[in-house]
């Protein structure tokens, strides 16, 4: 009988052992990385919103502080955005005529909500709180970037597990004084405003506040 | 041979079938970082998302009126409406000290700054961009106001100033109260009565 394989698929059986390792390991490389990559969660994505609100004009124009507006970011784990009643405070009286600010009127008018365009969004099974951050020195621009300076919201941070876990793992390379969670330029420097460097203020800062972040599983995934 | 070509031939309408059922998750669009978050998206709501079994679609649901949550009962009159018999509150309702003024001094700076200012005398940042100007409170009719009407104002405006009570919480309010106390003592005090960290910026201005 004649043999069913020619001799040649012996080599093809040997090659296609690695092949099948190299195309099953380039498939799963590129899935990983694909949720790594910037185009894939947006990160510096300008995000349409139904009000062109700017931080930028806010915040460095007018010198409005994030708690004016993010009222139970010091107390909850959730930031909080603003109901129209607080843009109202001013422009009930300001750019009364602007018609980018038609939307902020009628729902204050008619009681209908804005429709925000979310831009930083966790997935629903990770627990996340801006509280003991805030109150362990961690400032929002760490995490949040210049935002002082953005027209309109966007990411600068994956918010990745692997990016959580680099700060959980060395928080010394973040933390700042408490008083100065809400500067946005801030840098480190010693009481007679000298810089100095990271993570020489960090190591002394988590002493002071007993920072210990934890990597368990359980506490981001409860 | 044949039994090789039958299951090809089943097998491309079943592969077409799953990725049919993918793509049902897509909702609709095709923007790659919704797609991936619709998959993070379980059917349970965070503060203030859409929920479009209420009329105003608000999952994040008001107060029913006349119900008092837990912690949230105000029997004392005096720390939560500034009032004592009808009138505002001559006293405040607890101690006056450092921490309190410093407490009152970091929510002064949140709150009320944009438009009266650091010194207080009314020419905060967005007045100079046209709102309409409030009062110094060093003029003479507030300086000899009492701490219940500087409450009163915050909790239920004034004028052209809206409420602020459901931002700044009662003893905060009464803190910012007695900031403003002190910022009016400090107009007729000299500079060398002012705290060291105070007159820096106070000369910095
Ligand atoms: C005048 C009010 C106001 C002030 C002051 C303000 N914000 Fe905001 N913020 C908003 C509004 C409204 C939104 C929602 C619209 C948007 O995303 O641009 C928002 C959105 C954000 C978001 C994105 C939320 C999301 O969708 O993920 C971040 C982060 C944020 N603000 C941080 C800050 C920080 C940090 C400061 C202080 C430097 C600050 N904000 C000051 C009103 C304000
Ligand atoms: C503390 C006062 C204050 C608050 C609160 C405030 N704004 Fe403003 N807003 C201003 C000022 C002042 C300007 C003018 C900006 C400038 O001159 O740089 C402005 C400008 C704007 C403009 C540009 C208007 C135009 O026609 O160019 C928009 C849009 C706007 N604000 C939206 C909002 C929204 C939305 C909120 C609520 C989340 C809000 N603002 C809350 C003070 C405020
Ligand atoms: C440790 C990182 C970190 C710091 C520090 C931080 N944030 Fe955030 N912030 C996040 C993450 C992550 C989210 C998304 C939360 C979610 O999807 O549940 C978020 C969401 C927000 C939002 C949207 C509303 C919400 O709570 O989901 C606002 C507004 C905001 N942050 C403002 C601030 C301000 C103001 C500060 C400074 C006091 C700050 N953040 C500090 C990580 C941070
Ligand atoms: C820049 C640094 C930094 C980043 C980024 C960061 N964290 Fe944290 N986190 C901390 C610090 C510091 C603490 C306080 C630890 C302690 O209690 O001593 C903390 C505490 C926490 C806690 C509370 C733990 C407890 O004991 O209850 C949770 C939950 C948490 N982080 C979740 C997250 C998640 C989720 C992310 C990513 C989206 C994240 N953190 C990103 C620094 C960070
Ligand atoms: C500091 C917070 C934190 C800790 C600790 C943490 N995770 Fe996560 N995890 C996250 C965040 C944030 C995400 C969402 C990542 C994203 O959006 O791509 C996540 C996502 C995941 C996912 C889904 C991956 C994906 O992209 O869909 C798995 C699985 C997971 N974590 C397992 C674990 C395990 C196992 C541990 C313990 C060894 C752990 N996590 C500890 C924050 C954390
Ligand atoms: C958005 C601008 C704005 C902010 C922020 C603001 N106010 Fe006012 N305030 C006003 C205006 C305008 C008036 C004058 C109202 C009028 O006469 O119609 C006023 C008036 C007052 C008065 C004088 C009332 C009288 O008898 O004449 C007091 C007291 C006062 N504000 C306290 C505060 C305190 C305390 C805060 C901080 C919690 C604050 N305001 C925040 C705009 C503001």
């Amino acid at each position: 009988m004649a043999q069913l394989f020619p001799r040649g698929s012996n080599a093809f059986a040997r090659v296609s052992i690695v092949a099948v390792l190299v195309v099953v390991g380039t498939g799963l490389s590129i899935l990983l990385n694909t949720n790594r990559l910037h185009y894939t969660t947006d990160v510096q994505v300008a995000k349409k919103q139904p009000v062109p609100f700017s931080h930028k004009h806010h915040v460095t124009g007018v010198g409005i502080d994030c708690r004016y507006c993010h009222t139970s970011v010091e107390e909850s784990s959730f930031a909080n955005i603003p109901p129209v009643e607080t843009c109202m405070t001013c422009h009930s009286q300001i750019w009364t005529e602007s018609p980018l600010l038609e939307p902020i009127r009628e729902s204050y008018r008619m009681g209908n909500p804005i429709e925000w365009v979310r831009v930083h969004d966790l997935p629903d099974f990770v627990y996340f709180n801006h509280s003991i951050h805030v109150h362990k020195g961690i400032g929002c621009q760490t995490c949040h970037g210049q935002v002082d300076q953005m027209p309109l919201m966007w990411k600068v941070n994956t918010l990745n597990m692997e990016w959580c876990l680099e700060c959980h793992r060395a928080p010394e390379k973040f933390v700042r004084p408490r008083e100065e969670v809400f500067n946005m330029t801030w840098k480190p420097t010693d009481e007679q405003g000298h810089a100095v460097s990271q993570v020489a203020l960090g190591a002394q800062l988590i002493k002071e506040y007993d920072i210990n972040p934890s990597t368990d599983c359980s506490t981001c995934h409860r | 041979m044949s039994n090789r070509k039958l299951t090809t031939r089943a097998a491309r309408p079943l592969l077409a079938a799953m990725v049919l059922c993918l793509m049902l998750g897509c909702e609709g669009t095709t923007d790659i970082e919704r797609l991936r978050q619709e998959m993070y998206n379980q059917s349970r709501f965070e503060p203030l998302e859409k929920n479009t079994f209420f009329a105003d679609q608000r999952a994040s649901r008001p107060w029913i009126k006349g119900t008092v949550a837990r912690g949230q009962l105000r029997t004392d009159a005096h720390l939560y409406t500034g009032m004592v018999n009808g009138k505002p509150a001559e006293t405040f309702p607890f101690p006056i000290t450092r921490k309190v003024i410093q407490r009152g001094r970091e929510r002064y700076n949140i709150y009320c700054t944009p438009c009266h200012g650091y010194r207080g005398d009314g020419r905060g940042m967005v007045v100079r961009r046209g709102m309409k100007q409030p009062p110094s409170y060093h003029i003479e009719r507030l300086q000899n106001e009492t701490p219940g009407y500087f409450f009163d104002v915050m909790t239920n405006g004034f004028g052209a100033m809206y409420s602020y009570a459901s931002r700044i919480k009662p003893r905060d309010r009464w803190a910012i109260a007695a900031y403003i106390r002190a910022l009016q003592l400090s107009q007729n005090a000299t500079l060398e009565d002012v705290p060291a960290d105070v007159r820096e910026r106070l000369e910095n201005e």
